[in-house]
């Protein structure tokens, strides 16, 4: 059984047809890739799943339940997280705080538990605090140590986009949603985050839907390629069956040549 | 928002000179400065303060306070410039001084050409204060085209006297600045002074220093202070660090023994204070806690959960009137007469209920609009206790009276020396709270919210529920403030419950520091002690508020005592060029690859 499936979702803004009857499935373990050119409405699918944003037709089934109508931090709960194409984090808290805010659908301490620091309290905010070193531990020295304490706006731009994918896997999601996370990254960096998608997925057992428009990135990331164009599906296979195909070199790639850029 | 990595210079360059500090900025500071005279003269504050002596028969307060702008703003104009990164430090000097009397210079002839104006034209038909008495406190008793010249070199003076402190040594400046605040406050606030010497059984220090009791600083007097503090200045000067440095080596036990050691002096002075400085300065103190509560409650909503709330009185009547209506006798409708500490629980589900009630339409709302619908929230709150449509609940615009003293078993609460203890416990819950709340779950989920309400929707913050606890929160801790204000004052009325409440509390947790615990009570020290105590100021009260937080928003826009993060926040350059700094200038060279797009 996929993990997630949509049928049939549509979502206009005014006379913009964003996304437009759009059918796919994803399925655990996969790694997918979301692709196509600007405005194609990928960014538009990942609202519309994650609830930030509501479909006008059409259902998302996730883990065998329906999540229509679902806030955000519902959909959340049901292990669904994901980063933002524009850095999205809380500027003003500090990088282990961002963390910990991650944590807090997985946790019940409520505001008397901290008035009155129960003991129950204090032994789930110590393991929220160790979660969240452990999650930031995964980025090696990137974001180690002496970063933990620093405010998340002091972070270099490659660091606030790792920060972000930190601050998601904190929510123990099954399905992880990145979009374009190597967008502003040096080749260097983003070699370093391909190696990084594909951990996620070996160490961590996450189910990705990434959307990238770097096709270094997508061929050496994923199982599947889906091509959007105009709120439509165009194709989806593997990344050298939607690369040769001449639809999507039409809609997007341009001229072959560029290819293998 | 800034990048930390951004044009790489090298560091170890030769460092050049910092050009000298420009006198064109020193006649633009001595024309505003000439403005704030003026304006302190024609919104009458100079003739105002002039019977009250500073230091008695010499210094006037009135003179002094319009001679104190010139001086303010030929510290400006003198001041040197930032050393900017490859720069050496500025040489301070007689350039310096020349700059701060300019400045002076140009503000009192401002003032001489206003002198001049007042007494070819009459102005009075505008500018009301503008009378015969400020021109004679003005020309100080010259004629007056002397006087414009007499002006204008006291006023030179004063700039270069204000120019004058970047030139002495640091050690000196402090102490002789700290010694000279000293002097101003013993004497402006020579009734709370009296007070503590005749609560002290010291006496003989009134006779001493002052003419009379509550009555000006004498000459001697002055000296006497000023010297006395110079010298405990001198002495510390640079101390109380190596005594924070020594209490924060010490092995921990020991550390905590010494923090409890502390915290108990300081109780035990408290627990002395009232008794000490009588019924006034008790009741400046009670209505001070009882705003520093309200703050500490509203620092909850907008500090931390970002919730603009410009109807934060609304808890504090609703805190009041459910005290009053379960304590009073008066009460007209419902009245069964408990005591407040039966009360207090009841006191907060209504305040609960209130918090919920505010909340629940604002929920999808965010920023402007929540402010603006929860300031009508808080003018619908007097307006319903103001009508006669629920006058036979609340008692209309008779408000309810009677409201009996607060009774803890055997004690009974009557005097503001009293209610100073039930006030100042209700605060330190209040400081307790914010603190243990600041680090838990629901503390991180209320800043996320404020950061950006969607993010923290899709990182799996409940909104509703958030946004519900922070009102909640801060209607309880606010009616506790209003309980005991309704308790100490015996009657509560609707026209208490003003607009004016709210701002007040908004500038106190502005002005003090959002966020921050010693923030915010400075805060209220400043804004509620100071004014009272000082009476002839309380004519002005607004106008210094409204001063002061253009003050605080140009120069500390995170307040006085900032919390850490609000104050990296406003100063993130700086903050951004020093992390820049520790990548490049202590290694030497580039370990960050620039960041971008190859």
């Amino acid at each position: 059984m996929p993990l997630l499936e949509i049928e049939g979702l549509s979502k206009a803004f005014g006379g913009l047809r964003a996304i437009n009857g759009l059918d796919l499935h994803v399925d655990e373990g996969e790694i997918v890739s979301v692709i196509g050119p600007n405005g194609a409405g990928k960014t538009t699918f990942f609202n519309l799943i994650t609830g930030m944003e509501s479909s006008d037709q059409g259902s998302i089934v996730f883990d065998g339940q329906s999540i229509d109508g679902l806030r955000p931090n519902q959909i959340l709960q049901l292990g669904m997280a994901r980063t933002f194409q524009n850095v999205r984090l809380f500027p003003a808290m500090t990088v282990l705080e961002n963390v910990m805010v991650g944590q807090h659908s997985r946790t019940k301490a409520g505001l008397f538990g901290a008035i009155f620091k129960t003991p129950s309290q204090r032994r789930e905010e110590a393991a929220i605090e160790e979660k969240a070193k452990d999650v930031l531990s995964f980025f090696g020295t990137r974001l180690a140590g002496y970063r933990h304490d620093q405010l998340s706006m002091m972070l270099s731009y490659a660091n606030r986009r790792r920060l972000e994918i930190a601050r998601a896997m904190a929510t123990d999601p099954r399905l992880l949603l990145l979009d374009e996370p190597t967008a502003g990254m040096n080749p260097r960096e983003t070699v370093e985050l391909t190696e990084l998608i594909g951990r996620l997925r070996t160490e961590k057992g996450y189910t990705i839907v990434l959307i990238e428009h770097d096709m270094q990135v997508v061929r050496n990331v994923s199982d599947r390629v889906i091509v959007l164009d105009h709120g439509v599906k165009l194709i989806e296979g593997s990344y050298d069956e939607i690369s040769t195909d001449e639809k999507v070199i039409e809609a997007y790639l341009g001229r072959p040549a560029e290819l293998g850029a | 928002m800034s990048q930390v990595v951004d044009a790489p210079v090298p560091v170890d360059v030769e460092l050049r000179p910092t050009p000298p500090i420009e006198m064109r900025r020193a006649v633009r500071l001595g024309l505003s400065g000439g403005a704030a005279m003026v304006l302190v003269a024609a919104t009458g504050i100079v003739a105002t303060f002039q019977p009250r002596m500073v230091i008695d028969p010499i210094v006037p307060l009135g003179t002094m306070f319009l001679y104190l702008v010139a001086f303010a703003f030929g510290w400006m104009a003198s001041q040197p410039p930032r050393t900017l990164e490859g720069f050496a430090p500025a040489v301070v000097g007689k350039r310096n001084v020349m700059a701060g009397a300019l400045a002076g210079l140009l503000a009192g002839l401002c003032v001489g050409t206003l002198l001049i104006l007042m007494t070819v034209f009459d102005l009075r038909g505008v500018f009301i204060e503008l009378s015969p008495s400020l021109v004679e406190i003005l020309s100080l008793g010259f004629p007056v085209g002397a006087a414009v010249v007499v002006i204008a070199v006291i006023s030179a003076a004063a700039g270069a006297l204000g120019a004058g402190v970047h030139l002495l040594p640091i050690r000196f400046r402090r102490s002789l600045m700290s010694a000279l605040i000293w002097v101003a406050f013993f004497s402006l606030l020579t009734d709370l002074f009296g007070q503590l010497f005749v609560g002290l059984n010291v006496d003989f220090v009134i006779d001493l220093i002052y003419t009379s009791r509550g009555g000006a600083l004498t000459v001697v007097g002055a000296v006497v202070v000023l010297v006395l503090f110079f010298a405990l200045y001198w002495y510390l000067g640079g101390r109380e660090n190596t005594l924070r440095e020594r209490v924060q080596s010490m092995p921990k036990d020991r550390r905590v023994r010494w923090q409890i050691g502390a915290a108990a002096v300081i109780l035990v002075v408290l627990y002395f204070i009232p008794r000490l400085m009588g019924p006034f300065v008790s009741q400046i103190l009670v209505t001070a806690g009882i705003y520093l509560l309200m703050a500490l409650g509203l620092n909850i909503v907008v500090g931390y959960a970002g919730l603009l709330d410009l109807g934060y009185v609304a808890f504090f009547a609703v805190g009041a009137y459910a005290g009053a209506i379960l304590t009073s006798p008066q009460s007209p409708a419902l009245s069964p007469e408990l005591t407040l500490v039966v009360a207090i629980p009841f006191v907060m589900l209504a305040a609960a209920i209130a918090g919920i009630v505010v909340a629940t339409p604002v929920i999808r709302m965010r920023g402007d609009y929540l402010a603006i619908v929860t300031l009508g929230f808080g003018e619908i709150a007097r307006i319903l206790l103001n009508s006669e449509w629920l006058a036979p609940y609340f008692g209309g615009a008779q408000g309810i009276t009677n409201i009996p003293d607060l009774q803890v078993g055997p004690l009974t609460f009557s005097t503001p020396e009293d209610y100073f203890y039930p006030v100042f416990l209700f605060v330190l819950l209040a400081a307790y709270i914010t603190l243990a709340v600041q680090n838990s779950r629901w503390g991180r989920a209320w800043m996320a919210m404020r950061e950006d309400e969607s993010v923290a929707e899709a990182m799996g913050v409940n909104i509703v529920t958030a946004k519900l606890s922070a009102f909640v929160v801060g209607a309880v801790l606010a009616s506790f403030g209003g309980a005991l204000f309704g308790s100490q004052i015996g009657s509560v009325f609707p026209h208490s419950f003003d607009i004016v409440v709210s701002i007040t509390i908004l500038v106190i947790i502005i002005v003090g520091g959002m966020g921050s615990v010693p923030g915010v009570t400075l805060g209220a020290l400043v804004l509620i002690v100071l004014p009272n105590l000082l009476r002839e100021f309380s004519e002005f009260q607004f106008l210094f508020y409204g001063v002061l937080l253009i003050a605080m928003m140009l120069k500390r826009p995170e307040g006085f005592i900032p919390s850490k993060r609000r104050a990296q926040e406003l100063h993130s350059e700086e903050l951004a060029q020093d992390a820049w700094l520790e990548i490049y200038g202590e290694k030497g060279q580039a370990e960050v690859v620039p960041e971008g797009r190859a």
